[in-house]
C-alpha cells in the first residue's frame, strides 16, 4: 500500500464509507439515548442518568470498534473461521457452565463492570465463520452434502443457544437460512429444510408434551400460549403484552409526552429492553414509532445494497447475514411490541439497553461498512485499470 | 490478492439478484405488517387504549357528601350530621400471608359458587389467621376497639377480596381517647388509619323518631330502582322515614378523590389528576314545632301511662303537620351504628311495644265515638235526618233482634243531632245506622261519606309506610270471606268450623257471614270492622273544619341550602273539596263544641277553665272496644281559629275512656299551641 496520493492519509482513512448506513445508526444510537433518559430516569435512586450514561459508553466503545473494523478488509477473516468459530462456540460453553440466570435463561457471564451476553456476540461471529464455511463449499452448492453440512455448521450453536434463549437461537437460524440463501442453496433443498423446520416445530409444541417430553421451560410455553389465546391466559407474559399494547396504542398520534404513564408508572415491563419500542410508541406516538421503524428499514435497505455492491461472495454473504439478523430482530421484537408476535427476548437492535446487543449490532455494521469500502475501493481500482 | 477460486465471482449474477429481491421483499412485507399494525394501535384504537391506560392507573376513592340538616318550622335542628372517626387497616401493610389467604379463599368461594345449586355442600368458611404474628396483630388491635381479634382478620380478607386496594373498614365512630391511643402508638399498630366519616346526630333525643327514619348504603335492589338511577355503589342513601321520601334532597353528591398509582398500587402524585369535590346534601325544613312535638310525645308518654299510643296536630288550612308521636319510642342515633340482635328485638318487638312503629300513620284501629260526627254528616247528605230530628234516647234500642244500649245505660231523653253529639248518644247513631242501612237504594251512606272524607286509603303524606285502613261494607266482606274460604281451603279446615278454631290454624280472618245490618249499625259509632288510623281521622276532622277541604297531610315545607337560602317549596298534591252544606256542618261543629264546653259534654270535664271564648275547642271522645283487649281511648279536636287553627288527633291503646286519657293528651297540647294555663284533668265521662 505504498502507491502514490495515499501517503498523506493512513491508509484505512482514505477508504470510503456507506454515509447512509452511518446515518441510520446514529440515528438510532440518538433515539435509544433520548428514549432511556425519559423512561429510566426514575429506575436508579439518585442517579437519573445511570442507564443513559452506561448505553453512551457502549455506543461509543461499539462506534470506535465499528469504525476500527470498517477500516480492515473483512476479507481476512476468511482465514481466521475456524478460530472464529471456536471463540464463539467457546463464549456460549463458558455462559451454560458458569453463566448467571435471567429470568428463567442462562445467558450471561458476569464480569465486574458489565456483563457478557455471549450469545449476542455469537451471532456476528457466526455470521463470519458460517459465511467462510459456505466460502469453501461454494463449488459444490448444489449438493445435498454440502447443505447437510453447512445446516449442521449453524444449527450446532443454534441449538445450544435454543437450550437457554429460545429467540436468540431463532435468530441464529435466521442467520443460517440467509446464508445458505444468498449463497444460492437449491431451492429444493429449501423446500426440504422448511419442511423438517415446521416439522421440528409441531414436535416441540404438540407432539412432544404429549408423549411426556419437555422441550420448552414452562416460562417459553406460557408466553406462547398467552400470545396464542391472550385472552385465557391473565398470567405475566398475557399482562405484559397487554401493558405493551396499551402503552402504545395510548400513544395515538403524537404521542403522551410526559404523560406517558404506562412507562413512568412501571405498567410497562422492562421497558428498557424488550418493550423499549413500546416506549416510543406511548410517548411520541405513530410519529415516533414510525421514525423509529423508518430507520430501520433504512438500515436494513443499506445492508441489502451493499450485499450487492460486495468485492466477493464473502462479503455477500456476511452482508447477507447481518441483514437477516438485524430484519429478523426488529421485526420479532417490535412484533411483539405491537402484539403480533410471541413474547421472546430479544433485543431491538442499536436501542434496547444492553452493552453485548450493542457491540455485536455495531459490530455488525463495522463489517457492512467493511464490505462496502472494500466493495467501493475494488470498484475504483478497476475502473481505473489499475491493479490491486 | 489471493484468493481463492470460489471467492471470485462476477460483481453480481442473475441469481444473487434475484434472491437479494426476494430478501428486499420479505423485508419490506414484514416492514409494511408492523407499520399497518402501529396504524390500527395508534391511529385508529388509540382512544381505546388511551382510556384503559387512565383506568390502569387512577384509583377514584369516594368522599362522602355530608347529608342535609332536618329542622324544623322555625329552623331548630332536628337531624344534623356528626364527624365521626373511623378507624381502618392499610391492605398494603399486611404480609403476604394475609393476601395470600384472602386470594386463596376467594378462589374457593367462587369454585363453590360454579358449581349448580344444591350440590355446592358447606360455605367455605374463612381460614384462620395466617400467621402468630398477625394474630397478636389483629388481637392487641381488637382489645382497643372491643372487637375479636378473628373478626378483625374475617374483615380484612372480605375486603381484600371486595375492595383490593381499599382500606379495611374496621369500626365507626371510635372515641377520640381510644384514637389517641393508638395514634400514641404507631409502632404497636402498624398500617392502621384513622379516617372521617358522617353519621347522623340527633340533638332532640326521641323526638320526632319514628318519621325521621334512617340511612344506609344503597343495596343492590335498591340500585335498580328508577329514583336512584345513577347512584354509585357505596352511596348513603335514606332507608326509611323522611330520610327516604327527601332522600334526593339530602343526598348530596358524593364526591371523587382520583389518586395515580403505579404498576404496585403506590401512590404516584399527579398534580392534574382534579379532585371532584363533594356537593353537600340540602336542608329539609319541616312543618313540625319542635315544641309543640316535645310537649305531644312528653303527655302522650306521661298521661298515656306509658301504653303504645299515636298523637297528630296539623293545620287544617293545608295539612302541615305540627306534631306528630307515636309511643312508644326510641333515640335514633342507635339505628346509625351496627345493633346486637337483642337491641333489634327491642326495637321491633311485641313485647317492648315495637318502637319503630309508627301508629300515628300505621297504626290501624276502630275509632269509636269519634266516628260520630263522620256518621251525622253522612245522614244529613242523604236526608236521613236534619239538624233537628229528634230521637227519644232511652237508653237501648233493638236492632235487629239484639238489644243495644248506650254505655254505663244512661238514657238522654229527647236529643237532636248536637245534643247526640255532646253526649254521645249511642241511641240516636244506632237508629241513624238502621236508616242508613235501609235507605232506599243505598245502603253504604256510612261508607261512601267516610270514603270521601278519606277513610279506607292513604292520606299521601310524605312518609312511606302508611297503611290504608278498612271501610267495612258489602265487597269487603265478600272479599275477606273468599280469603278465608281460600286459607281454609288451603289448610284443610272444615267452613263451618268457628273463626277462634280456624285462627288456631292458620285462617280466622272472617268468620264468613254476609254483610248485614249490624255492621252498618256498628260503623256508624265506629266500632265493627273499621280500621283508620289517627292521621286520617285528623285529615277527617279537618275538613269539617275547613268546610270540606280534605287535605293531604305533610311534613316536608321547604328545601333550603345549607346557608339556609330557599331553594324550593315543597310542591303538594292538591286538597280535595267535598260538598258540605253549611247548615249540617254548623250543627255538627256545634255538637262538637258543646262537647268539649257545655255541662254534660263528655270532654267538657277535661276542658274545665278553658278560655272556650278565644279559643272554641270542638272535640269528640271515642271509646273503641277492642276485645280481648282493654278500650282503646280516642280524642278528635278541633280550634277553629282564624289566625292559628289546629287539629289534634290522640289515640291510647287500653288508654279506657276517651275522657280518661287521649282528651287530657289532646287538651295538654293545645294547651300549649295556645299558651293557655289549665288543668286538663282526666274527665268522668264513660261514654263510648
Amino acid at each position: 500500500m505504498n502507491e502514490p496520493g495515499a501517503s498523506r492519509l493512513p491508509a484505512g482513512l482514505r477508504l470510503p464509507f456507506d454515509p447512509l448506513l452511518a446515518l441510520a445508526a446514529i440515528g438510532l444510537m440518538a433515539a435509544s439515548l433520548v428514549t432511556l433518559n425519559a423512561s429510566t430516569s426514575q429506575d436508579v435512586p439518585g442517579d437519573p442518568h445511570y442507564y443513559v450514561t452506561r448505553q453512551g459508553v457502549f455506543f461509543a466503545i461499539g462506534t470506535l470498534l465499528a469504525v476500527v473494523l470498517s477500516r480492515i478488509d473483512y476479507s481476512r477473516f476468511r482465514e481466521l473461521k475456524y478460530g472464529i468459530y471456536g471463540l464463539m462456540m467457546a463464549g456460549l460453553l463458558l455462559v451454560a457452565v458458569f453463566g448467571g440466570v435471567t429470568r428463567g435463561s442462562r445467558r450471561a457471564i458476569q464480569l465486574p463492570f458489565f456483563e457478557v451476553q455471549a450469545s449476542e456476540l455469537g451471532k456476528v461471529l457466526l455470521i463470519a465463520a458460517l459465511a467462510a464455511f459456505v466460502v469453501d463449499h461454494a463449488r459444490r452448492l448444489g449438493e445435498r452434502d454440502t447443505t447437510a453440512r453447512l445446516v449442521l455448521i449453524g444449527m450446532v450453536p443454534a441449538m445450544f443457544v435454543m437450550v437457554s434463549d429460545l429467540g436468540s437461537g431463532l435468530v441464529y437460524i435466521a442467520i443460517l437460512f440467509a446464508a445458505l440463501f444468498v449463497a444460492g442453496v437449491s431451492w429444493r433443498h429449501f423446500a426440504g429444510l422448511v419442511t423438517l423446520g415446521v416439522v421440528s416445530i409441531a414436535l416441540v409444541l404438540s407432539a412432544a408434551p404429549a408423549v411426556g417430553v419437555t422441550v420448552l421451560t414452562p416460562e417459553q410455553s406460557s408466553r406462547l400460549t398467552s400470545f396464542l389465546s391472550p385472552s385465557e391466559v391473565s398470567g405475566d407474559a398475557g399482562y405484559q403484552q397487554n401493558q405493551a399494547r396499551i402503552a402504545i396504542g395510548s400513544g395515538q398520534k403524537t404521542g403522551r409526552g410526559k404523560l406517558a404513564t404506562q412507562a413512568t408508572l412501571n405498567f410497562l415491563p422492562e421497558e428498557r429492553t424488550d418493550f423499549a419500542f413500546a416506549v416510543v410508541g406511548e410517548r411520541w406516538g405513530f410519529a415516533g414509532a414510525g421514525l423509529l421503524l423508518s430507520l430501520y428499514a433504512l438500515l436494513v435497505w443499506r445492508g441489502l445494497r451493499i450485499l450487492t455492491m460486495a468485492k466477493n461472495l464473502y462479503g455477500a454473504l456476511i452482508a447477507g447475514g447481518v441483514v437477516a439478523m438485524l430484519l429478523f430482530q426488529v421485526f420479532i421484537n417490535v412484533g411483539m411490541n405491537v402484539g403480533i408476535m410471541p413474547i421472546t427476548g430479544i433485543p431491538l437492535p442499536l436501542f434496547s439497553y444492553g452493552g453485548s446487543s450493542v457491540l455485536a449490532t455495531l459490530l455488525a455494521i463495522g463489517l457492512l461498512q467493511s464490505i462496502y469500502a472494500q466493495g467501493r475501493f475494488a470498484a475504483a481500482t478497476k475502473r481505473r485499470g489499475l491493479p490491486f | 490478492m489471493m484468493e481463492s477460486s470460489g471467492d471470485r465471482r462476477a460483481p453480481i449474477t442473475p441469481q444473487l439478484a434475484l434472491r437479494v429481491a426476494i430478501l428486499g421483499g420479505v423485508a419490506f412485507a414484514l416492514f409494511a405488517i408492523v407499520f399497518f399494525r402501529l396504524w390500527y394501535l395508534q391511529v385508529l384504537s388509540g382512544d381505546k387504549f388511551l382510556a384503559q391506560a387512565t383506568v390502569n392507573r387512577v384509583r377514584e376513592v369516594s368522599i362522602q357528601a355530608p347529608r342535609g340538616k332536618i329542622v324544623d318550622r322555625s329552623g331548630k335542628t332536628i337531624v344534623a350530621n356528626k364527624v365521626a372517626v373511623v378507624v381502618e387497616l392499610d391492605p398494603a401493610k399486611l404480609p403476604e400471608e394475609e393476601r395470600e389467604l384472602a386470594a386463596k379463599w376467594a378462589f374457593d368461594v367462587n369454585q363453590r359458587a360454579a358449581r349448580p345449586k344444591g350440590q355446592r355442600g358447606d360455605p367455605i368458611p374463612i381460614p384462620r389467621t395466617p400467621t402468630a404474628e398477625l394474630r397478636e396483630r389483629y388481637q392487641r388491635l381488637g382489645r382497643v376497639l372491643n372487637l375479636p381479634g378473628s373478626e378483625i382478620h374475617r374483615r380484612v380478607v372480605r375486603s381484600l377480596v371486595l375492595v383490593p386496594y381499599s382500606n379495611v373498614r374496621l369500626k365507626t365512630d371510635v372515641p377520640l381517647s381510644t384514637l389517641a391511643f393508638i395514634s400514641e402508638r404507631p409502632e404497636l399498630f402498624s398500617g392502621v388509619t384513622v379516617d372521617q366519616t358522617y353519621v347522623r346526630d340527633y340533638p332532640n333525643d326521641s323526638l320526632a323518631a319514628q318519621i325521621l327514619g334512617t340511612i344506609g348504603e344503597i343495596s343492590p335492589k335498591e340500585k335498580k330502582d328508577p329514583r336512584f338511577r345513577g347512584v354509585p355503589t357505596g352511596t348513603i342513601i335514606g332507608k326509611d322515614g323522611l330520610e327516604r321520601a327527601y332522600d334526593r334532597y339530602l343526598r348530596g353528591v358524593d364526591g371523587k378523590q382520583r389518586i395515580q398509582v403505579d404498576a404496585f398500587g403506590r401512590p404516584a402524585p399527579n398534580p392534574r389528576l382534579k379532585n371532584d369535590e363533594p356537593i353537600a346534601g340540602q336542608r329539609l325544613r319541616l312543618s313540625l314545632d319542635l315544641s309543640l312535638q316535645r310537649t305531644t310525645q312528653t303527655r302522650l308518654a306521661e298521661i298515656g301511662g306509658g301504653r303504645p299510643g299515636a298523637a297528630i296536630a296539623l293545620d287544617p288550612r293545608d295539612g302541615a303537620i305540627l306534631a306528630m308521636a307515636s309511643h312508644p319510642t326510641f333515640d335514633p342515633a342507635v339505628l346509625t351504628k351496627p345493633f346486637t340482635q337483642e337491641r333489634y328485638e327491642a326495637l321491633t318487638g311485641e313485647d317492648t311495644g315495637k318502637p319503630l312503629f309508627n301508629r300515628a300513620i300505621a297504626g290501624q284501629y276502630p275509632t269509636g265515638s269519634t266516628f260520630k260526627a263522620i256518621t251525622a254528616l253522612a245522614g244529613l247528605e242523604k236526608g236521613l235526618i236534619t239538624p233537628g230530628t229528634t230521637i227519644n234516647d232511652t237508653g237501648c234500642i233493638t236492632v235487629g233482634e239484639a238489644e243495644r244500649c248506650n254505655a254505663r245505660d244512661a238514657k238522654y231523653g229527647p236529643v237532636d243531632l248536637a245534643r247526640a253529639i255532646q253526649v254521645s248518644s249511642d241511641v240516636y247513631f244506632y237508629t241513624l245506622g238502621m236508616s242508613a242501612f235501609y235507605s232506599p237504594g243505598d245502603d253504604h251512606v256510612i261508607q261512601r261519606y267516610a270514603r270521601k272524607l278519606g277513610f279506607g286509603r292513604a292520606t299521601g303524606i310524605d312518609l312511606p309506610g302508611e297503611d290504608d285502613g278498612v271501610i267495612p261494607d258489602k265487597q269487603w266482606r265478600e272479599d275477606i270471606n273468599q280469603i278465608e274460604r281460600d286459607c281454609r281451603k288451603e289448610k284443610g279446615i272444615s267452613l263451618t268450623v268457628n273463626v277462634f278454631a280456624a285462627g288456631a290454624k292458620g285462617c280466622g280472618i272472617s268468620d264468613l257471614r254476609e254483610y248485614n245490618l249490624g255492621d252498618t249499625v256498628n260503623l256508624a259509632i265506629g266500632q265493627g270492622d273499621l280500621q283508620a288510623t289517627p292521621l286520617q281521622l285528623a285529615v277527617s276532622y279537618a275538613a269539617i273544619a275547613n268546610k270540606g277541604k280534605v287535605v293531604v297531610p305533610h311534613l316536608g315545607l321547604e328545601i333550603l341550602r345549607a346557608n339556609g337560602e330557599l331553594v324550593q317549596r315543597i310542591e303538594r298534591d292538591p286538597a280535595r273539596r267535598v260538598d258540605i252544606d253549611e247548615a249540617d256542618r254548623q250543627a255538627v261543629a256545634r255538637g262538637l263544641h258543646l262537647a268539649a264546653s257545655a255541662p254534660g259534654g263528655t270532654s267538657a270535664d277535661v276542658f274545665a277553665g278553658w278560655n272556650h271564648g278565644a279559643y272554641p275547642v270542638h272535640g269528640k271522645t271515642g271509646t273503641a272496644e277492642r276485645q280481648p283487649k282493654a278500650d282503646q281511648s280516642w280524642y278528635v279536636a278541633y280550634v277553629p281559629d282564624p289566625k292559628r287553627p289546629i287539629v289534634v288527633a290522640v289515640t291510647v291503646e287500653e288508654g279506657g275512656f276517651g275522657a280518661a286519657t287521649a282528651a287530657p293528651i289532646a287538651c295538654r297540647m293545645l294547651a300549649k299551641f295556645y299558651e293557655q294555663q289549665v288543668g286538663c284533668a282526666a274527665g268522668e265521662d264513660q261514654s263510648q
